[in-house]
């Protein structure tokens, strides 16, 4: 094995691919090439390092220096300085605070040294394509303990013990799951993998998948060993394509391994498992739905009982569980349930990866133990809100979560206080939300996607999300009535108890919390027809102060509808009449003499 | 990508071949006749009926079903708007107002040379680099209204 003094990971994500990191790495390829470095210092793409925001990331090991934004045009001085002469470039490190102007490590950048890695802990960390990495990163180690010397009886009690709850959303016990499903009696039994993650402002999924895929494999081998089954389908959504190359190639490599196929490491445990690519439908995302969608059905929920464990895919016995979920099986099978349980509160054990986005400082992707409070969440690991605006409120859970305010950014986080307060853990979307952003906006945004979204058949959902949604569009439009916001409240109440799905049952929860701690805005959009945080175009005004107007002519010259007069040099009017509140010249006014209310 | 109605039967015949004797094809073979003819044609779905001998009506319905499949033809690249969350409280909605004048279309219309088919999408997970779009496969974050023409130019 060639062994490198230095290694260059390059982020192979989604986000930093978009950034450029492909030519990144062929630029360091060429520049380590010509100055005959190339068999000294290797460069490895891998998955997501989680601080998208700052892509494409490189750090550099063994020192683990990081730097972030890195261009093409950066890497000829990133060889000769720091690969070539030692010297660590910090005009492309992290700037960190005013104590510590740049941040030279990994580690100690606030965003990463609150986090605990577990689900994505090979993320950012191994070339995703190379099965070696992984297995040097004790990949396939729980696989191998559990079938050379544990009863399957043995590994469902040791997930009973560890204490992991489903990461897709409903937060069932994982080993309790499991043991439904080992104790269903029947001839073929599957394992499934839900990688069909619809929630608006969540991709934990797809970043494990594209950057660690051969645990998620694993951890479905472990769970399929436990529960007799021999067979198992990774359902991803269709606008995952980089996540379903690497887990195909991920599959090829772990078959020529003899880690998938027939009998196993010697043993008599089989199993092989395939790829479904999802069609685009967010109800897939519900286990019934998902699997009549594999067997190439409309995918409606159906009732439960009979439930997946006894009759599920083609009627036979299955397990459903979600990406991360399958993420932690493997580690909790090395370092056991003990570890494990020992962190996370009372009944929400472990660690939990979390989609930070919206308008904070650090967008990307955290995993941080239960328990930790959103304050840290936000403000220690997220660096605050963007531009140092105001915080508003923080939408938790996706389009069947809730919104929850600044009083609550001390709760500690776990399945119970997120319920308790009317919003849930749903696969861990954080959107962060500015005093820019109007509530009765984000919950007619929300109500858009579920009444697009749903599939149909039960009529609460169906109808019942339309009429809602109708509500809030006229009330965002200046023509809502008082008595809009109890009929609101009840139909909100009669789509949760009617309809079938999870999808239906928690449609309400966005419209239902931001009536209960954003209220005032509702009203003021009824009763003084304002939207205070001038999001909502039909009832905000544009207005050029002029006094603080320079005329330097940029909001005329950019107004889409032509509708700001005024001479060089001298304060510009707007015509309101004519204004589309585009917000164009608010953006170019180079003094802010623009105010919108 | 013009196939005459004939070639279509072809490929679609082609297409569903290596799934006549397995289970839970049907998805895959509408994904595969969208992905090689643009679109799904009526005669590939007549086609796929008499092959796989499932109902006409219910091919109908899962083409119609899910968001991906589309019964008349398509651009030669497909502009993915996203409008997720994350995506939408960083001003995407002036993202897509600026590819619609742009391109002359609505939301899922396709322009008239074929060039360009316009999708809002509801999330492409890439809410960190918030507001997104992808062309075909190629993800642009970090976007604002004037960057979308130069990116769109680059498309034939």
């Amino acid at each position: 094995m060639q062994i490198y003094r230095s290694h260059i990971l390059v982020c192979g994500g989604t986000g930093c691919v978009s950034g450029g990191s492909k030519d990144v790495i062929d630029e360091f390829q060429k520049e380590l090439e010509r100055r005959k470095l190339d068999k000294e210092v290797l460069v490895v793409h891998t998955g997501c390092h989680g601080m998208c925001e700052l892509g494409p990331i490189v750090v550099v090991y063994p020192e683990g220096t990081f730097y972030c934004r890195v261009q093409k045009t950066d890497v000829a001085e990133l060889v000769e300085e720091h690969i070539y002469k030692g010297r660590p470039v910090s005009r492309l490190m992290y700037a960190g605070s005013e104590e510590m102007p740049v941040v030279p490590h990994y580690k100690e950048i606030p965003f990463y040294s609150k986090q605990e890695r577990i689900a994505l802990a090979n993320c950012g960390y191994i070339n995703p394509d190379n099965i070696d990495e992984y297995i040097a990163r004790r990949g396939y180690e729980g696989l191998g303990k559990v079938l050379s010397g544990m009863t399957p009886a043995q590994v469902i009690d040791e997930m009973k013990a560890s204490g992991l709850r489903g990461r897709g959303g409903a937060g069932f016990p994982t080993g309790l799951k499991w043991s439904f499903c080992a104790a269903s009696k029947g001839d073929k039994k599957y394992v499934i993998c839900n990688a069909d993650e619809g929630d608006p402002g969540a991709f934990m999924d797809r970043s494990i998948l594209e950057g660690d895929p051969h645990c998620v494999i694993e951890g479905m081998m472990i769970g399929a060993y436990a529960m007799g089954a021999d067979e198992g389908y990774i359902y991803c959504r269709a606008e995952y394509p980089l996540a379903i190359q690497r887990l195909k190639t991920a599959i090829a490599q772990a078959e020529e391994y003899g880690l998938l196929g027939q009998n196993i490491m010697g043993t008599d445990f089989s199993f092989t498992v395939h790829i479904k690519e999802g069609a685009g439908a967010f109800v897939c995302g519900e286990e019934t739905a998902l699997m009549a969608s594999i067997e190439g059905r409309r995918g409606m929920p159906r009732p439960r009982p009979p439930f997946p464990a006894n009759s599920g895919l083609w009627e036979k016995p299955s397990n459903i569980n979600n990406v991360e979920t399958w993420a932690n099986v493997p580690r909790i099978m090395v370092n056991g349930a003990e570890w494990y349980s020992s962190m996370g509160t009372d009944k929400s054990k472990g660690t939990k990866v979390f989609a930070l986005t919206g308008k904070v400082k650090h967008t990307g992707l955290v995993e941080v133990p239960m328990g930790i409070t959103l304050r840290e969440i936000i403000f220690d690991i997220g660096g605050g809100i963007l531009d140092d605006k105001k915080f508003k409120a923080v939408q938790i859970g996706g389009p069947s979560g809730g919104c929850l305010t600044e009083d609550h950014l001390d709760a500690k986080v776990s399945y119970e206080s997120l319920t308790a307060l009317g919003a849930i853990m749903g696969s861990g979307g954080l959107v962060v939300m500015d005093e820019t952003t109007c509530m009765v906006d984000v919950a007619k945004f929300f109500l858009t996607f579920v009444q697009k979204e749903s599939c149909g058949k039960c009529p609460f959902c169906r109808i019942g999300t339309k009429r809602m949604l109708e509500i809030l569009e006229r009330i965002t439009a200046g023509e809502g009535k008082m008595e809009d916001l109890d009929t609101l409240e009840q139909l909100a109440l009669m789509v949760r108890t009617g309809s079938l799905c999870g999808l239906g049952q928690t449609a309400p929860n966005p419209v239902l919390t931001t009536l209960k701690y954003f209220r005032d805005e509702y009203v003021a959009h009824i009763k003084d027809k304002k939207c205070p945080a001038g999001a909502c175009t039909a009832l905000v005004k544009y207005s050029i102060d002029p006094a603080v107007c320079i005329g330097c002519t940029k909001c005329a010259r950019n107004c889409p509808a032509s509708c700001i007069a005024g001479e060089v040099k001298k304060p510009h009017v707007i015509d309101s009449e004519k204004c589309i509140r585009c917000g164009n010249c608010k953006e170019v006014c180079p003094v802010g003499a623009v105010s919108v209310e | 990508m013009a196939f005459s109605v004939e070639e279509v039967r072809e490929k679609t015949r082609e297409i569903v071949q290596p799934w006549k004797t397995g289970k839970g094809g049907l998805i895959p073979i509408l994904q595969k006749v969208q992905e090689t003819v643009g679109y799904l044609p009526e005669e590939s779905l007549v086609t796929i009926s008499r092959e796989m001998k499932i109902p006409l009506s219910e091919i109908y319905g899962v083409a119609t079903f899910y968001a991906q499949f589309h019964l008349t033809p398509r651009g030669r690249h497909i502009v993915r708007v996203c409008r997720g969350t994350a995506c939408h409280v960083r001003g995407s909605l002036k993202i897509i107002d600026s590819v619609k004048k742009m391109l002359h279309v609505e939301e899922n219309g396709t322009t008239e040379d074929l060039r360009f088919t316009l999708e809002p999408v509801a999330c492409l997970g890439a809410c960190g680099l918030a507001p997104v779009m992808m062309v075909d496969s190629q993800t642009f974050g970090r976007l604002t209204p004037d960057k979308v023409k130069g990116i769109l130019d680059t498309f034939e």
